[in-house]
């Protein structure tokens, strides 16, 4: 079993309370930070530890934190992503509801690090038994001294809120996040300039995912190199995986980064197979922006390795034969799984959730639900693969955030995967509205590469 | 497309809902007080079950800002209504994970319930509903919530869901 960061407390009786949270060695980071460390200090640490956002973008927290500008007398900020709506991710809603003084800590030992006087934490606004329970936690916080004016006699003053957003996928997007925080629709900016040189209110600002907030706690109790240490090459430590679908043991595990993917799925100690006896017939493995992949290939690299709950092993192939980490979120489908409702419903929901900014996404997420639409009721036709590929390339690229993307690509990787069940539904069409197309050949076992001769 | 449902029907705010604005406001910046716009909007729906035009007017002057800043935000995010709904609305969530474990049947069986379709409110004026994006609970789905206080079923089931309404017509709530 790994080593669990973040969660290993989860299950201790009142451990959403302040005083049981202390007894377990709750706000330590902030004790030693704060009166033993500089936040110059702190930053490298968490360089050092080689944390990647947690959020989605993998993008290494130590150097982002970097980057924020520091011009005299200008505030800057701290701003907690918590609009966990990515489809297939439900790991933060779970470490905000069992154990919300593990992320408080985080934002004031980050919030000390990057120099933030007041911070926030945009909480999704669905999320508002959340948002009670991190309201309450910063009460409590507040009334021991660890947030508010010379936090610990330090002469650190640090204000925590928390903001609802109004329900809009769109704003876990850092920049519509700001604006959004600023009262706005969730429209995203367009970049340069980055938030951490204007941010919010135009003042330099770091936007992190709570995972990543959460995780800066062991990184500065243990130090940086203890947490690098953990997981595998450039994916270190542990992450959050929630794992969703069709599975025995659906749930949020912590694992170390590395664990084999069909240890994740099929072990007792995670998710315990697939749920009444069924087979897996694909994976979601990052949330439904990825790629989506067949079992054989999610089991296993084209090179017929043992695929890892890795960055560069669940990347690796590419776009081709692999897919991304992404937030973690691990959507298991079985035999009955319909590969065409699934991506229609993907579809209906980037159409439903694009800001409108930019025509691509715009109108390409509603042709994309259109075409899967009359594929899934049986009016398809053998053209519309093709038009499908073509309006996912022609938005992919083209929009000022990443949306986009993460429209084009569950559509794309689908039709490149699961083309023949695509194709029986319209060359069969009456029988598609009846009876799934079933496992197929996706759990096949990958054809053996013909190893060459050096 | 969402039309902002105009009414004539005059709103009040009480001092201590003004009281909670202030409270809100007093968070940002001097001069930002836009911000407070969305949790503003929260409270607003909660008190009158919706964000009527003469409310979000009055949400402007409050905030000191245009009556469009507050359109446009009120008919950008899914959250706020733009019309009356029922006492409960039911929202259930209709994407993928969802729906592998059974969403879409939950909410025909819901549909056939309360005999009204998505979007509807019940003669009795108690229930409406409608399918939502993914609530981020995939693991334990199929999940409804229930404004305001966004009160979370988890792992629904045809029986699970004829209890609710049950309590909630009985006027029983958790």
């Amino acid at each position: 079993m790994g080593r669990k960061l973040l969660l290993e407390h989860i299950n201790v009786p009142g451990i959403n309370t302040f005083d049981v949270y202390r007894s377990k060695g709750g706000y330590a980071s902030v004790e030693k930070a704060l009166k033993t460390m500089s936040p110059e200090a702190v930053v490298e640490e968490v360089k050092k530890s080689g944390l990647r956002g947690r959020g989605g973008a993998g993008f290494p927290t130590g150097m982002k934190w970097s980057f924020l500008a520091k011009p005299e007398g200008v505030a800057r900020y701290l701003v907690c992503n918590a609009d966990e709506s990515e489809p297939g991710t439900f790991k933060d809603r779970y470490l905000m509801t069992y154990i919300p003084h593990l992320l408080i800590e985080g934002m004031i030992t980050s919030s000390f690090a990057l120099g933030a006087n007041t911070s926030f934490i945009y909480v999704r606004g669905e999320m508002m038994p959340q948002i009670r329970i991190l309201e309450k936690a910063i009460a409590e916080a507040k009334a021991k001294g660890f947030l508010g004016k010379n936090i610990l006699g330090s002469g650190y003053d640090l204000e925590l809120y928390v903001q609802p957003g109004g329900g809009a996928y769109i704003c876990g997007e850092e920049t519509a996040l700001l604006e959004s925080l600023e009262g706005k629709r969730g429209n995203p900016r367009i970049k340069p300039p980055f938030p951490a040189i204007a941010g919010l209110y135009g003042c330099p600002t770091v936007v992190n995912n709570v995972e990543s907030i959460a995780a800066v706690v062991p990184i500065i109790n243990e130090g940086g190199d203890e947490y690098a240490k953990l997981g595998i090459g450039r994916s270190t430590g542990t992450k959050l995986i929630s794992a969703g679908g069709n599975l025995k043991k659906p749930g949020v595990y912590e694992i170390d980064l590395g664990l084999p993917v069909e240890e994740f799925l099929y072990s007792d100690e995670y998710c315990g197979g697939i749920a009444n006896g069924k087979r897996l017939k694909a994976v979601v493995a990052g949330g439904s922006s990825v790629p989506i992949l067949p079992a054989n290939l999610i089991l296993k690299t084209i090179n017929n390795e043992p695929r890892l709950m890795s960055y560069e092993s669940l990347a690796d192939g590419g776009f081709v034969t692999g897919t991304m980490m992404g937030s973690g979120g691990f959507i298991a489908y079985d035999e009955d799984a319909c590969i065409v409702r699934n991506t229609w419903n993907f579809a209906r929901f980037y159409h439903h959730e694009s800001c409108g900014q930019c025509s691509p996404c715009r109108e390409g997420t509603g042709w994309m639900e259109k075409v899967l639409h009359r594929l899934e009721y049986g009016h398809g036709k053998q053209s519309d693969m093709d038009l499908l590929v073509d309006i996912s390339k022609k938005i992919e690229g083209n929009t000022i955030c990443p949306l986009g993307d993460a429209a084009a690509w569950p559509v794309a990787s689908a039709i490149r995967h699961f083309r023949d069940e695509f194709e029986w539904h319209v060359t069969n069409a009456n029988e598609a509205t009846t009876r799934n197309y079933g496992l197929a050949h996706y759990a096949d076992p990958l054809p053996k590469l013909e190893s060459v001769a050096g | 497309m969402l039309k902002v449902e105009d009414t004539q029907v005059p709103v009040d705010f009480s001092p201590e809902l003004i009281s909670k604005f202030d409270d809100i406001v007093s968070r940002y910046p001097l001069g930002k007080q836009k911000s407070g716009l969305l949790p503003i909007l929260h409270l607003v729906q909660a008190e009158f079950g919706w964000t009527s035009v003469p409310a979000m007017d009055k949400v402007a002057a409050y905030l000191e800002i245009l009556p469009i800043e507050v359109y446009e935000v009120a008919s950008f995010y899914s959250m706020y209504f733009l019309r009356p709904q029922g006492k409960y609305v039911l929202e259930v969530c209709r994407t993928s994970g969802c729906c592998l474990v059974g969403a879409e049947k939950i909410m025909d069986h819901i549909e056939q319930k309360l005999g009204v379709k998505e979007g509807e409110v019940t003669a009795d004026g108690l229930f409406s509903w409608r399918g939502v994006e993914c609530l981020a609970a995939c693991g334990f789905g199929p999940v409804l919530q229930i404004g305001p206080e966004y009160t979370f079923y988890e792992n629904l089931t045809n029986d699970s869901v004829d209890k609710l309404i049950g309590d909630l017509t009985a006027g029983k709530r958790d």
